[in-house]
């Protein structure tokens, strides 16, 4: 089916989220629509999928208008969508999310949950797929509940599908099995949105390609553009893909970890057993799939885990059993996974979120009252230092782009002394301008001689950075290899292999 | 050495001791072997098993108190000592289930034999007493449960309830008709939720506040038209006919089960239809699998074509409905007139009801028989004089509803989207 936007506008407030886009994607056809986080890919797809109403522009399917009120709509006239954060209900089982919202039923409305459990079957035949109608979604790993979605699509019918950033929580392999899926659908004449911002992904799978940047369509490119043509147009300037940093001088151990363990409230070991060390002057790396270990291990850690066993030393002094505020103390620095939620204060200005972890000591705070001009100096700094980009110091953190906002949390944990620096997804979100500022404080603070542990699920960013790699695989590391091990090697280490597994 | 681990982690569990459970019923144990040995009763005593009405008699059922409390008070010492091997042996350290509860039933038959030493307990009247207390509570649960598996806490079934019992009593008493006056209880209850649902997801007031302030609204209301109306011509507005009793044939003759089950009015019968109703309806058909979508995930709902607001709305109605029928309970079958705040917090039971029973309407069923049990049990040893001081024996169904909600739930998992209002952009 051939699907056509034309001059879709849509605005939240003043800010004009999409603006006139035009986009054709013919029957048969995968079109990825390549552009930064924040540029509108997934506003423009929700209008689409009816879940926003646009300002303007209409949609037209094989040449005809189309409206949709809701995503009803949108399905009923053959679009699919598989969502970035999946829409499948968790405590649901396969047949269950696939079957709601077109149940088919019996006699009083009895669900005909045979009928349904057979059109999984029927659909993961045709695919391949090996998914059980009769499992609970959240018992489910993430690249199954995907098939779920695709499924849950499929069973519909839908003549065009829409995949949005279907690959941030998937391995390098399994990234590759979704690549046949798609082109296995195109066979069957089903037209395909594929929003990223991965460039290698693009010009392996796609027939064209769309870039927006800041709402607005600002080119279109062939799949054999190389990467940095197709970067520059993302980003509107050249951008250099490459992290630059000098060798490391790694110095004594100083964080050790031993036979650490994490258990969770199910009394299930989530980290299990973990042995490794970082130096100062050193990045180590923690790769893997999200959900693998990785937030449980930072926050065991920064002692946010309440059931933890074996030893953290950093310098010779134990971490475990302190609190978050003596592990402060002790000098570590922590960029969270979840700014938003960990990391910040919403509602507070930018002067009140730099000193979140001072406000118990001076020089801020003397016999328990703010010292409001000390701060406005020390935040004033700041600012300009680390190019946060906002109208003052007192603007609501709220208010300000995920990058400044990143760059905020940085400032904080940075501007101490630290012997260690913990930053778990630190770009996550952001744009490519912020990404290279963020990783260049991070370089700069190993140059400084300070131990660094980085947790990414973006392999990219993990080679750019690390001057080791450890690869957490349900709450193992698999093995801790150089920087420079090849991306397959780790690929695979991402689903459980060990090093020489993974290398042969 | 570290893949190994990293490859069985996901299976490897943590060894934990619950010491939660043996050391319950350790105080159980101590408190029968302080009534066997410490406060020993003599006599014997007698659970009489029928009532004179029955159609099949069985023989009263007689032991003698100091044996059987005694002896009964060391099996269970020795069922301590079994969940004790549970926690230290079991990987999970769990000690099963047919366990507690055989302890427990052990546990209740021997205070009741202590307690009434020398005197004669009547099971049935225990048992319907048990039932008749209970079906306010279960109607006001399986409200609770409707409302919130769409996603709405419903706070205000005591509202329900009391609009419900009032309306019943004022229109029963009016036309004569107690079908008009259930009828009347099912749109007090609806309108009390109607006010809930307009608040709650049309302005996006918090939940728990307008259910409060219903509860209030509600009270004030009728306390106010009892007192300047209905008890200003009392023959008129507060006289309602009640719902004659009906004898199910076959079934009401059955020994003990027969009359307490089946020898009830309609309001009963119709209350066993809703707990399979509501418990059907959301597990087997359309209805509720998109009523637990909507409260489990409802941007998920709203991308399969469920409109999520108007799913809410309609079923916080239906759940008032529910409720309203239990209210009806009061004047049209327990007493045939409404009094001052009659329901006297079994909204309130109800809702701790729906979450001692995981927002399941059996299992929430079953927590508001365990309720109304301790208060049967409550009021026939008031009856039959009991040494346990009446004060105490009044705290029963509370302390029991308190005990159960702590220990026996543990960690219960709320509809996910449960409270929260569904905003669209």
């Amino acid at each position: 089916m051939k699907l056509e936007l034309r001059g879709i506008t849509k605005k939240f407030g003043a800010l004009v989220a999409n603006d006139h886009i035009d986009l054709t994607v013919e029957a048969g056809e995968i079109h990825a629509l390549l552009g930064e986080n924040g540029a509108g890919k997934s506003t423009l797809m929700n209008v689409l999928y009816g879940l926003y109403r646009a300002d303007g522009g209409e949609i037209l399917l094989d040449d005809k208008v189309q409206h949709f009120a809701g995503p009803g709509d949108a399905m009923n006239a053959g679009i699919g969508m598989v969502h970035q954060h999946f829409m499948l209900i968790p405590v649901f089982t396969v047949a269950e999310n696939v079957m709601l919202g077109h149940e088919s039923t019996k006699f009083g409305g009895v669900l005909d949950l045979e009928g349904a459990r057979e059109k999984v079957r029927e659909i993961s035949a045709r695919f391949g797929f090996d998914v059980d109608p009769d499992a609970r979604v959240e018992d489910l790993p993430v690249g199954v509940q995907q098939r779920v979605e695709i499924i849950k699509a499929l069973s519909r019918d839908a003549r065009v599908l829409v995949f949005d950033e279907p690959t941030a929580v998937l391995t390098p392999q399994e990234t590759d099995e979704l690549m046949a899926i798609m082109r296995q659908l195109k066979e069957t004449g089903t037209s395909i949105v594929f929003i990223t911002h991965k460039l290698r992904e693009v010009r392996e799978v796609a027939d064209r390609i769309t870039v927006i940047r800041l709402g607005k369509v600002v080119g279109e490119a062939e799949p054999t553009a190389t990467n940095a043509e197709l970067a520059s147009l993302m980003v509107g300037r050249a951008v250099d893909l490459m992290v630059d940093k000098d060798p490391a001088e790694p110095g004594e151990e100083a964080l050790v970890v031993r036979n650490l363990s994490v258990i969770d409230a199910n009394n299930q070991y989530v980290v299990a057993h973990l042995n490794f060390e970082v130096r100062t002057g050193e990045i180590l790396a923690i790769a893997g799939v999200q959900g693998n270990g990785q937030t449980e291990l930072t926050e065991a850690i920064m002692g946010l885990q309440p059931r933890v066993e074996g030893s953290i030393t950093l310098g010779g002094e134990e971490l475990v059993g302190r609190t978050p505020r003596k592990v402060l103390d002790a000098g570590v620095g922590f960029v969270p996974e979840d700014r938003r939620e960990d990391g910040l204060i919403a509602g507070f200005t930018i002067a009140e979120n730099l000193m979140l972890d001072r406000s118990h000591s001076e020089p801020f705070v003397k016999s328990g009252t703010l010292q409001l001009e000390t701060l406005a100096t020390f935040a004033r700094e700041k600012l300009e230092e680390f190019d946060i980009r906002a109208p003052g110091i007192e603007t609501h953190v709220g208010k300000l782009s995920g990058g400044n906002q990143q760059k905020v949390v940085l400032a904080r944990e940075l501007s101490k002394e630290v012997k260690l620096v913990v930053a778990a997804q630190p770009t996550r979100g952001l744009d490519v301008g912020s990404i290279e500022f963020v990783h260049s404080q991070i370089v700069a603070a190993r140059d400084a001689g300070v131990p660094v542990i980085v947790v990414s699920t973006e392999l990219d960013e993990v080679v750019a950075l690390a001057d080791r790699i450890a690869v957490m695989y349900r709450g193992g590391i698999v093995g801790i290899v150089p920087g420079d091990t090849p991306r397959d090697v780790l690929g695979l280490m991402m689903a459980g292999e060990t090093p020489k597994e993974a290398a042969a | 050495m570290t893949t190994t681990a990293a490859l069985n982690a996901d299976r490897e569990v943590a060894r934990v001791r619950d010491l939660k459970t043996p050391i319950g019923l350790a105080v159980f144990a101590i408190a029968a072997l302080l009534m066997g040995f410490a406060f020993p009763r003599d006599g014997e005593t007698t659970f009489r098993l029928s009532t004179g009405s029955d159609f099949i008699q069985l023989p009263a059922l007689v032991v003698p108190t100091v044996g059987f409390v005694a002896a009964v008070a060391v099996l269970m010492v020795l069922m301590v000592f079994g969940a004790l091997a549970f926690s230290f042996l079991h990987p999970r350290g769990k000690s099963p289930l047919w366990l507690v509860i055989v302890f427990v039933a052990l546990a209740l038959f021997a205070f009741l034999t202590w307690a009434a030493a020398g005197k004669t307990i009547p099971l049935p009247g225990l048992l319907i007493g048990a039932l008749a207390l209970s079906t306010p509570i279960i109607f006001g649960a399986l409200g609770g449960v409707v409302s919130e598996r769409v996603g709405v806490v419903n706070i205000a079934i005591e509202g329900q309830l009391l609009f419900g019992a009032f309306s019943a009593a004022v229109v029963s008493s009016v036309t004569g008709q107690p079908l008009l006056g259930l009828l009347a209880a099912m749109i007090a209850g609806m309108l009390v939720s109607l006010v809930l649902a307009v608040f709650a997801i049309r302005y996006i007031v918090e939940q728990v506040i307008v259910g409060v302030v219903l509860n209030v609204l509600v009270m004030g209301l009728t306390n106010f038209l009892y007192s300047t109306v209905l008890t200003a011509n009392t023959a008129q507005f507060n006289s309602s006919v009640r719902f004659p009793s009906l004898e199910i044939p076959i079934l009401s003759q059955i020994p003990i089960i027969g009359p307490v089950f089946f020898q009830q009015t309609i309001i009963v019968y119709l209350m066993y239809i809703a707990v399979f109703g509501v418990w059907f309806g959301l597990f087997k058909t359309r209805w509720g699998l998109r009523v637990r979508s909507v409260g489990e995930h409802p941007t998920a709902a709203d991308t399969v074509g469920i409109d999520v607001n108007r799913t809410r709305f309609w079923n916080v109605l239906l759940a008032g409905a529910i409720a309203g029928m239990g209210g009806a309970y009061f004047t049209l079958d327990s007493v045939s007139a409404f009094g001052k705040e009659m329901t006297n917090g079994m909204g309130f039971i109800a809702l701790a009801a729906v979450i001692f029973g995981r927002w399941h309407p059996i299992r929430a069923t079953l927590a508001a028989l365990l309720f109304g049990f301790a208060t049967s049990l409550q009021s026939v040893l008031g009856i039959i004089g009991s040494p346990v001081p009446s004060e105490f024996m009044l705290m029963l169904p509370y302390l029991v509803t308190i005990f159960a909600v702590a220990g026996l739930v543990g960690q219960s998992r709320p509809p996910a989207a449960d409270g929260k209002p569904y905003i669209k952009s």
